[in-house]
């Protein structure tokens, strides 16, 4: 029994970082309608530039997210409006095209800088430090990573709906036009929302990079769990994204618990089964 | 007079393919109300938003005191004073109505308007500023997209439709409101179907036919035989 409880638990915690693999997804289709298909290998790239960080500087990648975050945003900013403002428009294909071929330059790029040779980041004692939580035995790196998932989410549900960033957000993806008429420039406000979204990437990559090892291969399969969570969530609803993200870390483990080759499938299957019953996630939009 | 406040010289504007305004000239000074009518596809909505920025046309052709505004985003015309209150309401969904108001402000300029004078005008919106907007009557929307544009304090507001869609005792009540808005040294240019109201508070008048300009003069110095004519583009 202690066994299954365990199981739960540690998919619990494992959600916390699909949430996070799946927030920033979530927020620039919430804010833009644009399905970003490099999502995974932008987390991917800032695992990277994490580890270059934290061999460069000697420090813990922990706080190579000072330098990381603000380089992530940085680029989405550029990323945004020197590419992918271009794209959006009427017609969605366009934007999945682009993020496409992006997705295919990052992991080439990453294959050039850094070889194929899986990478880790070294978190130091804290990646086998447990602590006995009412019998079991719980790492404390999943228990961070769970509270940095659901601190990153109350933070950007707080920017979404209790600042003047927050509303610019909400009125331009209501109504561009009229954003524009009331003197928001969509094209500044998309980029804000891009480099929000790479700076909660930031923290996800380097979560990442500290619980498994990643090669510039893996960003594709990070993209799979971001849009499992988002949709089993329900789109445009931070909270139900991070619901997501633990319904789809608790079937995978379970899945594991059975049979080793059946985590990953065990994932795509509560995820089919979701989609099939609520077709709109378990918690599609709720207006506040 | 004085040099007008918003010229349109020989303005040609586009949507999409179609050419929907053909060489039009147009002053409108400090502190007037100028109405524009003229029939379903006479081009009022794309005059609306040729001067507000949503359709870009050639810097000269929309001037702003000495500024050739023509070609600037709408970001960049709402920042210099001229505010939208667009046909049909058009709120934030998922604002609230404070919210609607507060993006209302975002452009930061100095001026008589703020939250308080908003409410003021319209109590009841004061008391349904936590609702959803889409929440409200159709009246109070259209108070809501008033209130959202006079927060910008602009020099030049533009009305399109006002009245589309709401009941008579409604449009009464707004159009009851709208010497308090514009006896604050605004100008206005409204956009009517209805166009008693319109010559009702206005002082000169602008009828479009077929994206030309067909007639133009003091609001009481046209006839109803003159307007009928401009109108429809036939001897009455």
């Amino acid at each position: 029994m202690i066994e299954w409880v365990n199981v739960v638990v540690q998919g619990i915690l494992l959600g916390g970082l699909y949430a996070l693999f799946a927030a920033g997804l979530s927020l620039i289709f919430g804010v833009m309608r644009l399905v970003n298909i490099a999502h995974g290998d932008l987390i991917v790239l800032a695992a990277y530039f994490g580890l270059t960080t934290t061999i460069l500087l000697g420090v813990h990648p922990f706080l190579a997210l000072l330098i990381v975050m603000p380089v992530m945003a940085g680029l989405g900013y550029v990323l945004q409006r020197g590419l992918l403002n271009q794209t959006l428009g009427d017609d969605i294909l366009p934007p999945l095209l682009v993020t496409f071929g992006l997705s295919v330059i990052i992991q080439n790029a990453l294959l050039e800088g850094y070889t194929a040779d899986p990478q880790n980041l070294d978190g130091g004692a804290i990646e086998t430090a447990s602590m006995p939580i009412g019998g079991l035995a719980v790492g404390v790196l999943p228990l961070l990573t769970f509270a940095i998932a659901v601190a990153t989410i109350a933070g950007l549900q707080w920017i979404f709906y209790s600042t003047s960033l927050g509303r610019g957000f909400r009125a331009v993806s209501d109504n561009q036009d009229i954003a524009q008429i009331v003197g928001f420039n969509k094209a500044h406000v998309f980029g804000l929302a891009m480099a929000l979204a790479l700076a909660v990437t930031a923290i996800a990559g380097i979560l990442l990079g500290i619980r498994t090892s990643f090669d510039p291969s893996i960003g594709g399969g990070r993209l799979i769990f971001g849009f499992e969570a988002v949709i089993i969530g329900g789109l445009g609803n931070l909270w139900g994204t991070l619901v997501g993200g633990v319904i789809l870390g608790v079937a995978q483990t379970i899945g594991a618990k059975i049979d080793p080759g059946w985590q990953l499938l065990a994932g795509h299957i509560a995820f089919l089964v979701v989609l099939a019953v609520r077709p709109n996630g378990l918690f599609p939009r709720v207006e506040h | 007079m004085s040099d007008p406040l918003l010229r349109l010289n020989a303005l040609d504007a586009h949507y999409g393919d179609f050419q929907a305004l053909y060489g039009i000239d147009m002053q409108i000074h400090d502190g007037e109300v100028v109405a524009i009518i003229g029939a379903n596809g006479a081009g009022k909505s794309t005059l609306m938003r040729s001067i507000a920025g949503l359709i870009r046309n050639k810097p000269d052709q929309v001037q702003l005191r000495e500024q050739q505004i023509g070609a600037l985003r709408a970001d960049q015309v709402a920042h210099l004073g001229i505010a939208l209150v667009p046909e049909g309401r058009q709120l934030f969904p998922s604002l609230s109505v404070e919210e609607n108001l507060m993006v209302g402000g975002k452009v930061g300029r100095a001026g008589p308007w703020n939250l308080n004078k908003v409410y003021d005008l319209f109590p009841i919106l004061s008391e349904r500023k936590t609702q959803k907007s889409t929440s409200l009557s159709g009246g109070q929307q259209q108070m809501v997209a008033i209130g959202r544009a006079l927060m910008a304090n602009p020099d030049l507001i533009l009305f399109d439709e006002i009245s589309l869609g709401l009941a008579p005792v409604v449009i009464g009540d707004i159009y009851k409101a709208l010497p308090g808005i514009i006896g604050e040294g605004m100008s206005a240019m409204l956009v009517e179907q209805d166009i008693s109201r319109a010559l009702s508070v206005s002082s000169r008048v602008y009828c479009l036919q077929e994206g030309r300009v067909s007639l133009q003069g003091q609001t009481g110095d046209v006839s109803r035989e003159d307007i009928t004519a401009a109108y429809f583009g036939v001897a009455a």
